[in-house]
């Protein structure tokens, strides 16, 4: 058996292998074995025999659902009303142009969101007494907007608000509908952050703390970035249901994607613009929904160190 | 789920390892470390930190999936991929050294959970066990207390009762005592030293060599991924045929750990 020279500050396994137990041998002179090879033949077999039965399996899965939504009685005239080519070639081009509007107040409202859920979660950890009416005004506000039926804060803010007749206060339903949306979804952000900041380990604050940082610098550098991290994941969420909402706003007359396909269903009393619609919105929420999966499977990758379970 | 209880009278090894080699990325790991564990005996894995003492224990636990060679536990091939790996590990007892208690759940429920859920085992009879487990470790109080109210030491012993409530065959013990304070290493030593005189098989990596000289029947010195050495806690702490065993042996002394 070979003893190398060798220091003492060494990190065991990286310091390069002349240790071939007892071989002597200098590097790794590795050859997988006859077992490894027999294992590795078996796991491919498995996973080859896997495939062969899921394949399968979907086809006859894909046959069937085939087969009774075709011979479904009423299905021929299900298909000229949902799905009539001819009015998804008119509708799509008009949907796509509204949807531009959506785009844009989801990106709007989506970061007005999560700034202002973001300032009410903190407030609601703040302590001190001097913060009283702050805590218990931001939980009011969660405890409202969060109760509160979106379509009615729509119809209250985007229909209501231009009846006052206010001077300086916009009717724009955009505008309004954006506002609406900020509202409602701020309370739910407000939530998922304040329960990411809560589920931040007690010791780390008390950790920051004894460093002498301040209740707020403990916050700002410790607990909310860990606690961001943390909830990435349902914050995508409610993104995508923002999205989603970002419709509602055609209720005050807004040209969105919805009201464009509206328009054209009212001409023709023909649906398939609003199968159009709906579809160009699933279309828009599944790269953000894979998004969402991908970034939750990298934490949870990073999270757990090692190990095949 | 009944796996063959097999209680073998015999001498046959209840942990066998041929070959075994793990590689991350690019770095191996464990390099054709062959190991038997003899019923009723303790095996102390020694050497420095990377030596690759904790993943020889993961790999014989099933959590790492080792890329080649071949082990056995109770004579089964428990590396076959044709083997149900939930049914090798409720075979084999686990102590982590962070000790991975469910924060979330009382002693009591930390306890009673894989005896319950896995085994099958009545509410009532597994708390009876548990009960009684608590008791003889010296816990009896704190059954329904939460871990994060426990000392180190003192989870580290409900740990212990948690792996010992499905009676295992085989304890493996990674580190117990390295995040414990000085004096409270005592009292989980004091378990495990129990543990043997009731028989139980088990192997551990530990820094404690005062410890493993005590009370282990086998010691094997990994170094790179490699034992280097084997032998009776006498032979290898009292006349290490290695070197590097001799430079480790130093240094532990140096720091007064031995």
């Amino acid at each position: 058996m070979t003893v190398t020279k060798d220091e003492s500050a060494r990190e065991g396994a990286d310091d390069k292998g002349d240790m071939t137990g007892g071989a002597g041998v200098p590097g790794d002179d590795y050859t997988p074995s006859e077992r490894r090879l027999a294992r590795e033949r078996y796991t491919r077999a498995r996973a080859r025999r896997a495939t062969a039965i899921a394949a399968l399996s979907t086809l006859v899965t894909a046959a069937v659902l085939y087969l009774v939504v075709v011979d479904a009685p009423g299905w021929p005239r299900t298909k000229e009303t949902f799905f009539s080519a001819h009015y998804a070639r008119e509708a799509f081009p008009k949907v796509l142009e509204g949807l531009w509007l959506n785009v844009r107040l989801l990106l709007v409202c989506g970061a007005a969101v999560l700034v202002l859920g973001m300032l009410i979660a903190v407030a609601r950890t703040l302590r001190g007494p001097v913060f009283f009416p702050l805590r218990v005004l931001a939980a009011a506000y969660t405890d409202f907007f969060r109760g509160l039926p979106l379509i009615i804060n729509l119809m209250i803010v985007v229909l209501g608000v231009p009846a006052l007749r206010l001077q300086g206060v916009t009717v724009d339903p955009v505008l309004l509908g954006g506002t609406a949306l900020t509202l409602t979804y701020s309370a739910y952000v407000a939530e998922v952050f304040r329960a990411g900041i809560e589920s931040v380990h007690p010791s780390q604050r008390a950790a920051a703390r004894s460093l002498g940082l301040t209740n707020r610098q403990a916050l700002r550098y410790v607990v909310l970035p860990q606690a961001v991290r943390r909830q990435v994941p349902p914050l995508l969420n409610d993104l995508v249901s923002l999205q989603k909402d970002t419709g509602l706003v055609s209720i005050g007359g807004a040209v969105d994607a919805v009201r464009a396909a509206d328009i054209i269903v009212g001409r023709s009393l023909n649906y398939t613009p609003y199968i159009v619609a709906g579809l160009v919105f699933v279309a828009l929420t599944i790269p953000m929904t894979r998004f969402t999966d991908w970034v939750t499977a990298r934490m949870d990758r990073r999270r757990a160190q090692g190990g095949s379970l | 789920m009944s796996t063959p209880e097999s209680t073998p009278v015999s001498n046959a090894p209840v942990l066998r390892m041929e070959s075994v080699r793990k590689t991350f990325g690019g770095s191996v790991v464990l390099r054709d470390v062959d190991l038997e564990v003899a019923p009723h005996t303790v095996t102390a894995l020694i050497g420095a930190s990377g030596s690759g003492k904790s993943t020889l224990l993961r790999c014989a636990n099933l959590l790492e999936e080792i890329d080649d060679g071949a082990i056995w536990l109770d004579g089964e091939e428990i590396t076959d991929p044709r083997v149900d790996q939930d049914a090798v590990r409720r075979r084999i007892g686990v102590v982590f050294q962070a000790y991975n208690l469910f924060p979330h759940m009382t002693v009591l429920d930390n306890i009673t959970l894989a005896p319950r859920r896995v085994h099958g085992v009545s509410r009532a009879e597994a708390e009876e066990r548990a009960r009684a487990l608590l008791e003889r470790l010296g816990l009896g109080g704190r059954a329904d207390a939460y871990p994060d109210r426990l000392s180190g030491g003192q989870q580290q012993r409900v740990a212990i009762v948690r792996a010992l409530a499905v009676r295992p065959r085989l304890l493996l013990l990674d580190e117990i005592t390295a995040a414990l304070d000085p004096e409270l290493v005592g009292e989980v030593l004091d378990v495990v030293r129990g543990l043997k005189d009731e028989g139980m098989t088990m192997v551990l990596a530990t820094h404690e060599m005062g410890f493993a000289r005590d009370v282990a029947d086998q010691v094997c010195f990994l170094d790179g991924g490699v034992v280097l050495e084997r032998g009776s806690a006498e032979q290898v702490f009292g006349d290490p045929r290695q070197e590097r065993t001799r430079r480790f042996l130093r240094r532990i002394v140096e720091a007064g750990r031995l």
